[in-house]
């Protein structure tokens, strides 16, 4: 269920009161509903679904978890050579 | 809980659905079942892109194709339905190694069709006709009441002699082969899909139609034991693989880090739940040939315009025969089988 | 817009990375657990990255109810295809909702006899289609969980904005929390922990998971979609399990929050309200769809078209019912990849591309 997909905003606009975007999927563009995300302005990340934005997506929080596994990819491999040498 | 319920299957063998016409297995079964069942000859049956006919009082063969032409919208980024029904016979006669040289064109036009769009359309041929050194030798035009067709279709039939000594077809891959493939995959899925409109995306995505006899040729001056050449287009790589495996009781295993496709595309199959190996293509070859000629396959791949990106994208084996297997880049495998029907987006 | 994925989440794709998640499971694990990803998107995820293949063999994933195609009951899509088969009527779904058989036909064979079906990438182009075609009837079959509710909700809307009179919704919305808790009553349930959904979190937050996870003293990892944020998930669950802790964990930070979308779940309360429905394979479970609040009654398909009598017929060949509890999986089904494969498909979870039993047959898990 639920493909969803991250994507930039790129403009916001509004369509019969609705708020509404164009939001950049990796060089393919769509429009997309952002009305439970008042808050989002061009430059942010969210996460969209059969055209609705779900919630903003958290760069911060992207970044944060992927350098605590980066962390522990490289010390798993410096076990590795330990072991191994 | 009421316990295990199923619907009944609907397996369409009373009216034609639009899956007849994805390409996939549901094609393949109407083939098999009706058009081959009937119609079947030692031609026919040949089941490569191009039927290859002995002549007599001459010297090679004949490599006979045809194809209709339906796409909508008509014109569309990268390409049109005139450019579609020159290139998509061309392919299917060079895929045999022939040289395309005469064409036929049949067209069904919709009352209302405005002469400038006719006009527009044939420009299109004409130039495609000139790229691919072509001729259109006999035609026919018939038009039907409004509502009876959707503006214009073209139905074109392409011959073209094979060398003496020139064997190519889907029943000739050997284990040890490798595979490659010309270019990026899904360009003219995802752009037609786009053009549509119906799905509300816009990209830079092109259609790749092109003619690729000028490319074939030089391949196989270059490589003159090419075993297989195909187009994978309705049903895309993993389709057409898969029919080449059954054709020649092989497995194809690929390595999917390899394979080309652009990220836009990628980006627009995310989005819509689609496999960019399903989607179709209108200017891309798959070659299969020794290994040993890999090197200079893609050098001469390279050295053309339709082949830029051309890359090896898996090998030919001889265990588990009729299975195109796919090894993902967390060093796991998964089976690649038929497209079954229409694709259709995948949201939910 | 010719900028491409940035690094941040070409990560949660890296093979590197993900082997290293991969390893830490490994050791973690010292005896057999049954972990279900509830969502049929996970389920597809794993398969086609073959992630299921790189777990440990004491770790068992089965496979949720969580693809709402597959769910849809037999007498909504008889309803569905009755009224697109009205004259004057365009009926919009999403795409994989026209393979899916009703009792007799299925909406392939509805267009193939005249009628209008299209298929929409999003319910708000449906409201689109409805203002382009005034002298029609616009009929929007709303599927999905939660994480699609809130889309449904806003064409109801819109088209409420928008003033439009020939718009209606076929409300099919079912809800997660009382699917969880039917499947840990079930006297044969075997899920010790759960991979919670991603996207309907997105929405609804987590904040509804606790009570569950300690009624049934089962753990939960809010999960993400991609094959680092599908492993992260599963090593959160594990590790929980193994320390004997019952907690519910968000291992999806960059999009969900404990208490969710506020203002997607105010835009629900709303539009819809909780109505008992009946799962396809599973049964009737209370409360566990959205229906249409007084308010919006106007909007609602089943008040505008007549789709009284309907008798529906299931035959009783497959275990779909079994797969979609996560009972069985799908390659245990005698027809499977034999009798019943995509293109004829004998259950729902074969005939939808996000259905446990496709996800299975395309990614190639064969028979062994």
């Amino acid at each position: 269920m639920c493909l969803g997909i991250p994507g930039k905003i790129e403009s916001v606009y509004e369509d019969h009161g609705t708020k509404m975007a164009k939001i950049d999927f990796g060089g393919v563009l769509r429009e997309a509903c952002i009305e439970v995300i008042p808050e989002a302005k061009p430059g942010d990340w969210t996460i969209v679904h059969a055209g609705f934005a779900l919630n903003l997506l958290s760069e911060e929080e992207a970044r944060e978890t992927l350098d605590i596994l980066e962390q522990m990819s490289e010390l798993a491999e410096l076990e590795d050579q330990e072991h191994s040498g | 809980m009421q316990g295990p319920v199923c619907p009944v299957p609907h397996h369409h063998t009373d009216t034609v659905v639009i899956g007849h016409g994805s390409g996939g297995s549901m094609t393949r079964d109407l083939i098999r079942n009706i058009f081959q069942s009937h119609l079947g000859n030692a031609y026919l049956d040949q089941g490569n892109d191009a039927a290859r006919i002995g002549l007599q009082n001459a010297e090679g063969e004949m490599a006979i194709s045809t194809d209709s032409h339906v796409v909508f919208p008509i014109f569309y980024p990268g390409g049109d339905i005139g450019r579609l029904a020159i290139c998509g016979t061309v392919n299917d006669v060079a895929m045999l190694g022939a040289e395309p040289a005469f064409l036929t064109a049949g067209f069904i036009l919709e009352e209302g069709l405005p002469m400038e769009t006719l006009t527009r359309v044939i420009e299109s041929m004409a130039s495609a006709c000139e790229e691919a050194r072509v001729q259109i030798v006999a035609g026919d035009t018939k038009v039907v009441e409004k509502g009876k067709a959707d503006g214009i279709f073209i139905n074109t039939a392409g011959f073209g002699l094979i060398p003496p000594g020139r064997d190519l077809g889907g029943q000739l891959a050997r284990p040890g082969d490798a595979v490659l493939i010309s270019g990026t995959l899904g360009d003219h899925g995802i752009a037609v899909l786009q053009a549509r409109g119906d799905l509300g995306f816009e990209s830079g995505i092109q259609s790749d139609v092109a003619p690729l006899n000028k490319m074939i040729a030089a391949l196989l001056e270059a490589v003159s034991d090419v075993h297989v050449l195909r187009d994978p287009t309705r049903g895309g790589l993993a389709t057409t693989l898969k029919e080449i495996a059954c054709q020649s009781q092989v497995s194809i295993h690929l390595d999917e880090d390899s394979i080309p496709v652009k990220p836009a595309v990628r980006t627009a199959c995310d989005m819509l739940g689609f496999d960019p190996l399903y989607l179709a293509n209108e200017g891309k070859l798959i070659v299969v040939l020794p290994e040993d000629k890999v090197e200079i396959a893609l050098k001469v791949l390279h050295n053309n315009p339709y082949g830029v990106m051309a890359a090896r994208i898996g090998s030919v084996s001889e265990n588990d025969p009729e299975q195109v297997l796919l090894k993902t880049p967390y060093g796991t495998t998964r089976i690649l089988d038929m497209l079954s029907g229409e694709i259709l987006p995948r949201i939910c | 817009m010719a900028e491409q994925t940035p690094d941040f989440l070409a990560g949660y794709r890296n093979a590197k990375l993900v082997k290293t998640v991969l390893a830490e499971i490994h050791q973690t694990v010292t005896q057999p657990w049954t972990l279900m990803e509830i969502c049929g998107g996970q389920t597809h995820a794993i398969m086609q990255y073959g992630l299921d293949q790189l777990l440990p063999p004491e770790i068992e994933l089965v496979h949720g109810p969580g693809c709402p195609v597959c769910v849809t009951s037999l007498e909504l899509i008889d309803q569905a295809l009755m009224i697109a088969k009205q004259p004057d009527v365009i009926f919009t779904s999403f795409g994989d909702m026209l393979r899916v058989p009703g009792s007799k036909e299925d909406l392939f064979s509805i267009r193939a006899a005249g009628g209008q079906v299209r298929v929409v990438y999003s319910p708000m182009d449906a409201v689109k289609i409805a203002a382009e075609n005034p002298d029609k009837q616009i009929v929007f079959f709303a599927i999905g969980f939660e994480t699609t509710a809130p889309a449904n909700a806003m064409a109801v809307i819109q088209a409420e904005k928008m003033g439009l009179d020939n718009f209606s919704i076929l409300p099919a919305n079912v809800l997660v929390p009382p699917a969880m808790h039917a499947i840990l009553s079930s006297p044969n349930n075997r899920i010790q922990g759960f991979l919670a959904a991603g996207h309907v979190c997105a929405i609804m937050g987590y904040w509804e998971y606790p009570p569950i996870a300690e009624q049934y003293q089962t753990p939960m990892a809010v999960t993400g979609f991609e094959p680092l944020d599908l492993v992260e998930g599963i090593l959160q669950t594990v590790k929980m399990l193994e320390e004997g802790r019952v907690a519910v964990e968000n291992a999806y930070s960059r999009v969900v929050t404990y208490e969710g979308n506020k203002i997607a779940q105010a835009m629900l309360a709303k539009v819809f309200k909780p109505v008992d429905r009946n799962w396809r394979g599973i049964g009737t479970i209370p409360l566990s769809g959205y229906g249409l609040q007084e308010a919006y009654q106007q909007f609602d398909a089943t008040q505008r078209f007549d789709t009284g009598s309907i008798q529906t017929e299931e035959s009783k060949i497959c275990i779909a019912g079994q797969v979609l509890q996560g009972i069985k999986k799908p390659s245990e089904c005698p027809a499977f990849g034999t009798l019943c494969t995509p293109q004829t498909p004998l259950g729902a979870p074969m005939v939808s591309s996000e259905g446990a039993c496709a996800a299975y047959y395309r990614y190639g898990r064969k028979k062994s």
